[in-house]
């Protein structure tokens, strides 16, 4: 997956979580938890949500590694380059 | 006969408008099916009923508004059920049926003259307002209340654009439902609070190697072990499982009412049936059922009613205690902070150790501060042994 | 006395003794006419030493006559002098009630307002010593009912030492109504009362919650009962009418416009009392000021009972007035 389509998923689960905001204006270094207003059962329905769809498993001791966009991202394409 | 009638799914339900038949004449039902859906200010909430049968007769047409109690169906009982019924059912009166028409309601709104003054002189409908007076008369404090969540809804709503008119009008709702319940709940129930930091070390521990054997899907959040620890406490403490109704009414069930939180403002609280008999896996599982219909206000109208006991929880990165004000009838509320490295002192030495701060509000009409006071130290210990959860 | 603060800690008896020498010292034209006032001292010693202090020339014994000689008061007001008649007690007023109320209360009106009858006619009353139905009445509603009297209500220990020197100066006639229920009664007050107003009611104490109208006996037990609902956070305001006949209206219309609830305490029977006058004013005239409906603590409709525990139960006291207060705010 590119950068881009990493994206596109990633926009598309949030915007299904959290449907009053624009996950795509989100900057790059942002915290996405606080940005988007995403509680601790949101945010594991993200994750759930994101190994159906790409089956990356992210492990509990990760959640430290994917609290910005583009930490997130960055960790999705190390997982599946 | 059985008489199906509208549920009261709160202390602040007043009326429910039907909105769709889910039987008809003929079906036959078991208990807990869903006959109905109603909309109320909780959303659309899917009405079941508690008794077997078929259904007789529907009396309500959909899109009618009637008030709580009012009679909607008529059900013949089951031969099971007609059993445990013997001698009730012919003693009841038929209740006359009185669908709200919006021009009879407002003729009869009573309002104190000064509540009627003030709501007059800033254009208020009256029939928006819920009375909290002698009778449910609307006094001046319930117009001032209404006038201040207009004032400051409207601005806090614009942050949030809501997709359309009716998601505005619900949160609205939601918001005047949430005002008169805590209310009320601070003007008739003298509370007392109580603290206890608590040693989540163990019980996180256990939780991280636990969820590291399960697949994604199955990991349990930190909540879980605090809702479980909670209900198995209250098994101890009944009195804190509790409704103040007349007196105090313990209720043998343990349903925890769980605090969700809305995406647009307003919160919404649905009972975890039975806690203290799931396990924590079912009580995940039923977390991940209520939270997102909870969220899209649609619940099931036991879901809305049944609750004994209310749990909040901050949830981690947020405030680090919590207390709550009851949701009568109820005679408690526990509150739990996000969980957080403290200092902790132990046998002289201080260290630090992952806690949790817990409080509990209790109407001090049903218990006192003792009572409170040994259930939290019973919910430490139930916390310090999580494998037994 | 205490001259430090310019205070001073008396009997409710001592503050209407020193009011009446006071009036006796002040205007030589003031006279004391009542049964027993001079060498006994008065029924409830009143007016102890004062035969011996201003002679029997202006401290009269008069023979059991009320009808008598409430009606040489009458001729002496309207004859240029200013008598002050102690009528023992409300009870026994009824036999000049006559003279009250065809004399007293009308010649100004008869004369084409030529002439004024300056009379001040005291007269112990109120509940609360056993002493059984025919001497415990409330008429305090009867004679706020007559237009051409003034009717005053002594309810504190302020108004026990001044209200009579401010009676005196009135041109028509006023009736006194003084509690013997409260004569041993001590209070500190004010040494220097100032200039009493007997044409206004007064709030004795500020509240925001609910205004607790009253007068006479119930001034002071409304008080405490606020004073104990203040520990519950509910802050009621107290008024004492003072004058019931003509009523300052403005006054607890007022209160009303700010606390928005009102209830009513007295010792009289409920029915065409002076809390029912009160009520219809405040629904004419307040009515969109109004919150809650009016509630009223009165006296039970019997003849008043001899013993104490029936006489206490058959009016209004401090814990009815907390109890009805907490009701009336909190709906339980």
């Amino acid at each position: 997956m590119n950068e881009e389509e990493i994206k596109q998923i990633v926009f598309q689960l949030l915007k299904k979580i959290a449907p009053d905001t624009e996950p795509s204006t989100l900057k790059p270094d942002e915290n996405i938890r606080e940005t988007l207003n995403i509680d601790s059962f949101d945010s594991l329905q993200f994750i759930v949500a994101l190994n159906e769809k790409t089956g990356i498993e992210i492990p509990e001791e990760d959640y430290g590694k994917i609290a910005t966009l583009q930490a997130l991202t960055a960790y999705i394409k190390n997982k599946k380059p | 006969m059985i008489e199906f009638q509208m549920p009261n799914l709160g202390a602040d339900m007043e009326a429910g408008t039907l909105i769709e038949w889910k039987k008809k004449p003929g079906d036959t039902v078991q208990r807990g099916d869903i006959i109905a859906e109603v909309e109320t200010q909780k959303g659309l909430i899917e009405i079941e009923v508690f008794d077997e049968g078929t259904i007789g007769e529907l009396l309500i047409q959909e899109g009618t508004k009637v008030p709580v109690g009012t009679i909607m169906a008529l059900i013949h009982p089951s031969a099971a059920a007609m059993e445990t019924k013997k001698g009730k059912a012919t003693s009841e009166k038929p209740i006359a049926l009185q669908p709200i028409e919006e021009k009879t309601t407002v003729l009869s709104i009573k309002a104190s003259p000064l509540a009627r003054r003030i709501a007059a002189e800033n254009h208020l409908d009256l029939s928006q307002v819920k009375g909290t007076g002698e009778n449910g008369v609307i006094t001046k404090d319930d117009v001032d209340l209404a006038l201040t969540t207009q004032k400051e809804q409207l601005p806090k709503v614009e942050k949030f654009p809501p997709d359309d008119a009716k998601t505005l009008a619900q949160i609205e709702a939601v918001r005047t439902a949430i005002a008169a319940a805590m209310s009320k709940s601070n003007r008739e129930i003298p509370h007392y609070y109580l603290e206890k930091k608590l040693d989540m070390a163990k019980a996180t521990d256990w939780l991280i190697a636990k969820n590291k054997e399960k697949s994604v899907q199955e990991r349990l959040l930190p909540v879980v072990l605090l809702i479980k620890a909670t209900a198995r406490a209250l098994t101890d403490f009944p009195e804190l499982n509790a409704v103040w109704q007349n007196g105090l009414q313990l209720k043998n069930e343990i349903h925890i009412g769980f605090v969700v939180s809305l995406r647009n403002g307003g919160i919404i609280v649905p009972a975890i049936h039975n806690a203290n008999i799931k396990s924590l896996d079912e009580i995940m599982a039923a977390l991940n059922d209520i939270i997102p219909r909870a969220r899209a206000l649609k619940l099931r109208s036991s879901e809305l009613s049944d609750a004994t006991i209310t749990v909040t929880n901050i949830g981690d990165g947020g405030a680090d205690m919590i207390f709550g004000v009851i949701y009568p009838p109820q005679v408690a509320i526990i509150g739990f902070g996000n969980i957080s490295e403290q200092p902790f002192a132990e046998k002289g030495m201080l260290g630090i150790r992952t806690s949790i701060f817990v409080t509990l509000a209790g109407d001090h009409r049903a218990t006192d501060g003792l009572t409170g006071s040994r259930f939290l130290v019973a919910l430490n210990n139930h916390l310090q042994n999580p494998e037994a959860l | 006395m205490d001259n430090s603060t310019g205070t001073i800690t008396l009997t409710y008896r001592e503050a209407l003794k020193q009011g009446l020498r006071e009036a006796l010292q002040n205007d030589e034209n003031v006279f004391l006419m009542g049964e027993d006032v001079g060498r006994y001292g008065g029924a409830f010693a009143v007016s102890k030493g004062l035969l011996q202090e201003f002679g029997a020339e202006r401290i009269m014994d008069v023979p059991l006559s009320e009808a008598g000689f409430v009606g040489a008061g009458i001729g002496a007001a309207m004859a240029g002098m200013k008598p002050i008649i102690e009528v023992m007690t409300v009870n026994f007023s009824l036999l000049a009630m006559d003279q009250i109320v065809n004399n007293a209360a009308t010649l100004l009106h008869m004369s084409g307002g030529q002439i004024h009858v300056p009379m001040v006619i005291r007269m112990g009353c109120g509940i609360g010593r056993q002493l059984a139905a025919q001497h415990s009445h409330s008429w305090e509603p009867f004679y706020a009912h007559i237009p051409g009297l003034i009717i005053l209500s002594v309810g504190t220990h302020e108004d026990a030492r001044g209200m009579l020197r401010a009676a005196l100066q009135s041109p028509d006639p006023v009736l006194l109504f003084e509690y013997t229920l409260m004569l041993n009664l001590e209070k500190e007050i004010a040494v220097d009362l100032g200039f009493i107003d007997i044409t206004k009611a007064k709030v004795l104490r500020e509240g925001s919650a609910i205004s607790i109208i009253t007068y006479g006996t119930g001034v002071y037990k409304s008080l405490e009962a606020a004073a104990e609902l203040a520990l519950v956070g509910i802050e009621a305001e107290v008024i004492d009418l003072r004058v019931l006949r003509p009523l300052d209206e403005r006054t607890f219309l007022e209160s009303v416009a700010k606390t928005h609830r009102v209830l009513i305490v007295e010792d009289a029977w409920r029915s065409v009392s002076i809390s029912s006058e009160i009520s219809a004013r405040i629904m004419e005239k307040a009515f969109y000021d109004l919150d809650a409906p009016v509630q009223r603590l009165c006296g039970v409709e019997v003849p008043i009972p001899y013993p104490a525990h029936l006489e206490e139960a058959a009016i209004p006291q401090k814990n009815d007035i907390v109890n009805a207060v907490k009701k009336m705010i909190h709906h339980d």
